[in-house]
């Protein structure tokens, strides 16, 4: 089996900032893969070409062999990319269940369904993914009285819920309590070591990052300047140089910012 | 503050005519008349309508009232919404049982109403709406026009306005289709009349929205020797106020519709431009018996002077009661057969309807404005009996829908 | 030359007239984010007051002028002061627009209060001493006080420039504007900002009231006719921008005064035209930033349920008991129905756009207009009956929402009204107009209902069935995917687009399908009625189903059902009284502070109450808040 994603020569600049510059990569399938960088590295731009946000100025992105550059998120999400963001974006008036049924009655090309009750549609299928990351049990509470951590955990139901070949997952843990990120973290190693997902992900916590992922990207000032194994990236020099100017940042906890 | 208390006084009075005279004779026997007016719309005009009417049913009662019954009205608001007056209209004839339906002042309630009466088969006399739709292209058998129609009234100006030594007019209405219809009424009157005459200007201001200043700088750069003026209320002072300031009306013939009537002519008070030829209604100026009668009667009830609106009040309730005495009942039919060459003798002189377009004769007032003693006035007035102005009854007849 | 100069100097005159009534106005929507109909009120007000303190004070000459004027714009500053602590400090909490109610009921207590007080009669205030000529400039005669005018414009707008860039209070204004969530943050006294700001708006109002004195007879009508305009103003200049409004002001004026030139029929639209083409190019004003839009951030609503057992009986007796209303009830009580199903189908219409999905409207009236229109006209030119109008007019307006839809969907918040506002306010300028096809101002009429439908009782029944259906027809949408994605849309577009769903399209096709019921609504009407008039159209149409679904609650979908029966109930009560504008607005005053949360709410917080006095324990609070039934 092949590359789920080849990324090529992507560029983007705002302004005359060249905020991401020529920077290539594969994915393998049920690969975990973790973007890092300090602030301002061009880790954001980079996940928002990947997933149809921002166009790229060059380059190409490809999944499965079919180009991803130049087609709008939503379709992006229907060739198999799921997505979770930085800062939770649910449905606040719907229940948790119900979330999740909305992306299951999209993949199904269902929204435009004038006379089924919403509610009653894939009902079963959602239960089993709030199962499988261990919410059922919050399924008919409104979305608004969720607890932050919850929320995430919820988004990656939703994420899940047209088995996407690729998960892109926008510091998955930003906001929550450290033993929330563990336990999310997990769940989402799990999910990927079923072996159909590949996941990508950005993350300020080295815990989180060298704790799961298989490989990592070090990205600084928009150029990829290492790519290995959690040892390996420890290792590099380079990268020792861009994080607190050579000293060993990596057994420091960053705090996440909020 | 004075003029404050004598308004509520007036306002707490006119609720109480309104309801006082129902209870008191609900035991005996009534003929109710369903009345239905712009009143918190248009309270400008509406208000000395309603004042008119019951001037005119307190003066009826006094004298014994129609076929040995009391008259009561009973009045409603329709809100300026044509819809609303529809409702109201329903309501009147089907849970108070009144007998006919009068009233109305804007175009579209008025249409709305007559086509309604149409429908329900019920008697309409509408006593203020202008359009000349109602009695012509949309005329029907269940409705009557008391007011002299736009095009009567545009016609009497057309003929002074061919006496006057001009030929390039200007013509400035409201965008609607009272505005519309003065100025082609106006233009085919004149035309034939003078058929040198040309028209190099028209404007059109949306209505209670002018730009006057704009329209008066539009109107003064096509140098027309005379205009015609529709516009009226607020427009009308700010159209006022900007042409005299910027000299339009210098040197200029103005010919103006409706502006004689103290409804528009009095809020212009000290700024009351000189000399423009008007419609309107001179007010207690008018010095037959009749009139003088009435005028007293009018100010004595209410403490003011009689406006257009009180005349057109007065007199809708006054043809209402001769049709019914004429008639002998208050049958829908009867009422209509007896319209027919109704003639009304009223403080503003006699006049009647016509069998053809059920248009009413009655006329208006044509003069020129001035200031007397600091205040605005129609002078050198003299009054036009509507029956000159209006086509012949043959052709009318054929402008009115086949059925 | 100088006739083009004396051209553009009165358009500017005119701009600054228009300038001083639109940036009070955006200031108040800036920080309070209060959509505030009352603003023409309050202009109205201050001519009225300064009409009567000029007039009083005429002996001092130019200095009883210049006083009076300034003495009104603070008084109207001190009523306006007054509104904002009375009554809408109440509600600030209340869901987005709601405060509007309050200030439409505002509107209508001072239009019968100002009728009192002053009296029915125009009123021609004297003219500014020592400018009450004109002067030649390049021979062409320009009034003093025009000049005077084009002076004051700009350094109001100084003023406010300087308040708002040099003075603590000025920066936190902004502050607000910009971003309304960072007040609190801030730890403001967010109480002292709004009324002061609500002070300075009014006073604005006032101010440019006041100076029209010279210029204009007071009326009545001055609070209607201004209103509209001033919100164009303040759109095309970006909301809460003084400098935009100023410039708009300007480009409106200077524009209008030169267009009766070429085309005099124009002014009735132009306003709304020169807005629709800003907003389509520039979806956030002239020198709007994106997030001015939005309204005071809002309480999430809850979840949507399925009416329980009770509450599907409770709707299906009220359905039998108005089938069952002609066997008991004379014809007017059937027709005064009639008027409450069309009020309630065209509000439950707007309602979808509106509540579920979160998209202003202002012009929902086109749609119903245009379903009306669209049945009289093919009765009238093509001669058919009422069922194929009826079939007709629901397409027709369905294919206008379609098309107007499409830009509007494009914008969002007050922008998005705004727009709609355009789109219905030029729709009913053609139907004005086109006086050939139309009727123009005297309508369209002898649209009544076929032989078989043309009794009361008949066209009853048949009312109930169209307008039941069409609200059955908008509740199944709202519980199925298709309302669910559009509350989703509205809940978060970012979370929508994730999951595969073209918005915009989504948007579109709610508007259409909206559009199409409210012209359902208005084929209902037209044969209801026998006529067609433009009023159908215009903006107090508009605003009446607006205010028909706020005041019932814009979170539950009984919420338009409930405001629109009361509305129209009430109405009709209170129009058989004297001063029942006055009325009316303090019955609106009295629910929208007995129930912000709309009369949905009052009632279900009502009959949690009940529940808790019989079943003692259950926690009334939590029902109110989850037990929301729709």
């Amino acid at each position: 089996m092949g590359n789920v994603l080849e990324v090529r020569s992507l560029s983007k600049s705002f302004g005359g900032i060249r905020a991401v510059r020529d920077v290539s990569f594969d994915l393998k399938r049920g690969e975990f893969l973790a973007l890092i960088g300090p602030n301002g590295a061009g880790k954001t731009t980079c996940f928002n070409m990947l997933n149809g946000y921002l166009r790229p100025d060059t380059g190409s992105v490809k999944l499965l062999g079919r180009e991803l550059v130049g087609i709008p998120p939503r379709k992006v999400w229907r060739m198999g990319v799921g997505r979770t963001f930085q800062i939770t974006e649910t449905f606040r008036s719907m229940t948790v269940l119900e979330n999740v049924q909305m992306a299951l009655i999209s993949h199904n090309r269902r929204i435009f369904d004038l006379f089924s009750k919403a509610t009653a549609l894939y009902r079963d299928e959602a239960l089993k993914l709030l199962e499988l990351i261990g919410m059922a049990a919050q399924a008919d509470r409104p979305c608004a009285e969720l607890a932050y951590g919850d929320l995430k955990q919820l988004e990656l139901a939703i994420a899940l819920a047209h088995d996407p070949d690729l998960l892109l997952m926008d510091e998955p843990t930003a906001g929550m309590a450290p033993n929330e990120r563990i336990a999310l973290m997990q769940l989402t190693a799990d999910i990927v070591a079923r072996g159909h997902v590949s996941v990508i992900f950005t993350e300020h916590d080295m815990d989180v990052v060298f704790a799961h992922s298989h490989r990592i990207l070090v990205l600084n000032r928009g150029e990829l300047i290492a790519e290995g194994t959690g040892d390996e990236i420890r290792a590099n020099a380079l990268v020792q140089e861009v994080y607190l100017g050579g000293g060993s940042l990596f057994h420091e906890k960053e705090t996440a910012h909020a | 503050m004075m003029k404050r208390r004598t308004l509520l006084t007036s306002m707490a009075a006119l609720g109480a005519v309104g309801a006082l005279p129902a209870r008191l004779l609900a035991q005996g026997a009534t003929i109710k008349i369903g009345d239905i007016n712009s009143y918190t719309a248009l309270p400008a005009f509406t208000e000395p309508y309603k004042k008119g009417w019951t001037l005119a049913m307190e003066d009826i009662n006094a004298k014994g009232g129609v076929l040995g019954k009391q008259l009561e009205v009973i009045s409603r608001d329709d809100t300026g919404d044509p819809s609303t007056a529809i409702r109201i209209a329903e309501e009147l004839v089907s849970k108070d049982g009144v007998a006919m339906l009068f009233g109305t002042y804007l175009s579209n309630i008025g249409l709305a109403v007559s086509d309604f009466a149409k429908q329900k088969e019920v008697f309409f006399l509408a006593s203020e709406p202008l359009t000349d739709a109602i009695i012509w292209s949309s005329g029907n058998k269940y409705t009557y026009r008391l007011r002299p129609a736009t095009y009567t009234q545009s016609s009497m100006l057309a003929e002074q306005a061919a006496k006057l030594d001009v030929t390039k007019w200007a013509t400035v209405a409201p965008n609607y289709a009272y505005g519309k219809d003065a100025v082609a009424a106006f233009k085919t009157a004149l035309k034939k009349l003078k058929p040198e005459v040309e028209f190099v200007e028209e404007q059109w201001p949306p209505v209670f929205k002018i730009d006057a200043g704009a329209t008066v700088r539009a109107l003064e750069a096509a140098k027309p020797e005379a205009i015609y003026n529709v516009t009226f209320g607020a427009d009308l002072a700010k159209f006022v106020r900007e042409g005299s300031l910027r000299g339009l009306f210098d040197d200029r013939s103005v010919v103006s519709l409706l502006t004689g009537e103290p409804e528009y002519l009095d809020p212009l008070g000290d700024e009351c431009p000189d000399g423009w030829i008007v419609t309107g209604y001179p007010g207690t100026d008018i010095k037959t018996p009749e009139h003088e009668a009435f005028a007293k009667a009018y100010i004595d009830r209410w403490g003011e002077d009689p406006k257009t609106g009180s005349v057109v009040g007065y007199n809708s309730l006054l043809a209402a009661a001769t049709a019914m005495e004429k008639a002998g009942s208050t049958d829908t039919d009867a009422m209509l057969a007896a319209m027919d060459e109704l003639h009304v003798k009223a403080p503003t002189g006699e006049f009647y309807f016509r069998a053809a377009d059920h248009q009413s004769t009655m006329g208006a007032w044509v003069g020129k404005t001035a200031l007397v003693d600091g205040k605005p006035k129609m002078i050198d007035w003299s009054y036009e009996d509507g029956a000159d102005f209006l086509p012949s009854e043959e052709e009318a007849a054929k402008l009115r829908p086949a059925s | 030359m100088g006739f083009y100069l004396a051209q553009l100097l009165t358009g500017l005159a005119n701009a600054s007239s228009l300038f001083l009534i639109a940036c009070g106005l955006s200031i108040i929507f800036g920080v309070t984010r209060i959509v505030n109909f009352a603003h023409g009120s309050f202009y109205m007000l201050g001519a009225y007051l300064s009409y009567t303190l000029v007039t009083h004070l005429s002996a001092l000459g130019a200095l009883g002028f210049w006083g009076g004027v300034l003495v009104s714009a603070l008084l109207v500053g001190v009523i306006g002061l007054l509104v904002e602590v009375l009554i809408l400090r109440r509600i600030y909490r209340a869901p987005e627009l709601f405060q509007l109610v309050a200030t439409f009921g505002i509107l209508l207590i001072i239009e019968d209060a100002a009728l009192a007080i002053w009296g029915a009669q125009d009123l021609l205030g004297p003219r500014a001493p020592g400018l009450s000529k004109a002067v030649r400039i390049l021979g062409e005669p320009i009034p003093q006080y025009d000049l005077a005018l084009i002076v004051i414009g700009p350094v109001v707008l100084g003023l406010i420039w300087l308040i708002f860039h040099r003075t603590r209070w000025g920066v936190l204004v902004r502050a607000a504007t910009q971003d309304r969530e960072m007040v609190g943050a801030l730890g403001v006294n967010q109480a002292l900002l709004f009324s002061s700001a609500f002070f300075l708006g009014s006073v604005m109002a006032g101010l440019g009231g006041a100076l029209q004195i010279p210029r204009e007879a007071v009326n009545l009508n001055m609070d209607l006719s201004v209103i509209g305009d001033a919100f164009v103003v303040v759109v095309i200049g970006g909301m809460g921008s003084v400098t935009g409004a100023f410039i708009a002001a300007v480009l409106i004026s200077v524009l209008n005064a030169f267009a009766v030139l070429v085309f005099p029929q124009i002014s009735l639209v132009l306003p709304f035209i020169v807005m629709a083409l800003v907003l389509v190019v520039r979806p956030y004003g002239l020198l709007g930033k994106p997030g001015s839009e939005k309204g005071a951030p809002a309480d999430p609503e809850a979840p949507l349920r399925p009416l329980n057992p009770a509450g599907r009986l409770a709707m299906g007796a009220v359905v039998v008991i108005l089938a069952l209303v002609p066997l008991v009830s004379a014809d007017f009580t059937m027709i005064l129905l009639v008027d409450v199903l069309i009020a309630v189908l065209f509000a439950a219409s707007l309602h979808f756009i509106m509540g579920t999905g979160g998209m202003i409207s202002f012009g929902h009236a086109a749609y119903f207009g245009v379903g009306a229109y669209a049945a009289a006209l093919v009765v009238k030119w093509l001669g058919l009956s009422m069922v194929p109008a009826m079939i007709v007019a629901p397409v027709a307006s369905g294919l206008a929402a379609l098309v107007f839809g499409w830009f509007c969907v494009r914008l969002s918040g007050v922008y998005l009204g705004m727009l709609t506002l355009a789109a219905a306010q030029i729709v009913w300028g053609v139907t004005f107009q086109w006086q050939d096809v139309t009727g123009g101002d005297d309508g369209i009429i002898g649209v009544w209902p076929a032989k078989w439908a043309s009794s009361e009782t008949a066209y009853f029944y048949l009312a109930l069935v169209l307008c039941a259906g069409g609200v059955w027809l908008l509740r199944r949408a709202a519980h199925a995917p298709f309302g669910y994605m559009l509350r989703g849309i509205r809940d978060s577009e970012i979370r929508a687009e994730a999951i595969g769903v073209d918005t915009r399209f989504h948007q579109w096709m709610a508007f259409t399908f909206a559009g199409t019921l409210a012209g359902l609504a208005g084929v209902v009407s037209a044969f209801a009625k026998g006529s067609v008039f433009p009023d159908v159209l215009n903006i107090s149409s508009s605003i009446d189903a607006l205010i028909m679904v706020l005041l019932g609650g814009i979170h539950t979908l009984l919420g338009p059902l409930l405001g629109a029966s009361v509305f129209v109930l009430i109405e009709s009560w209170v129009t058989r009284l004297e001063y029942w504008r006055f009325i009316f607005g303090l019955i609106i005053l009295g629910v929208v502070l007995i129930a912000p949360d709309g009369l949905a709410g009052a009632l279900s917080r009502l009959l949690a109450f009940l529940k808790a006095r019989i079943r003692p324990g259950t926690d009334t609070k939590k029902e109110a808040l989850h037990g929301q039934r729709s």
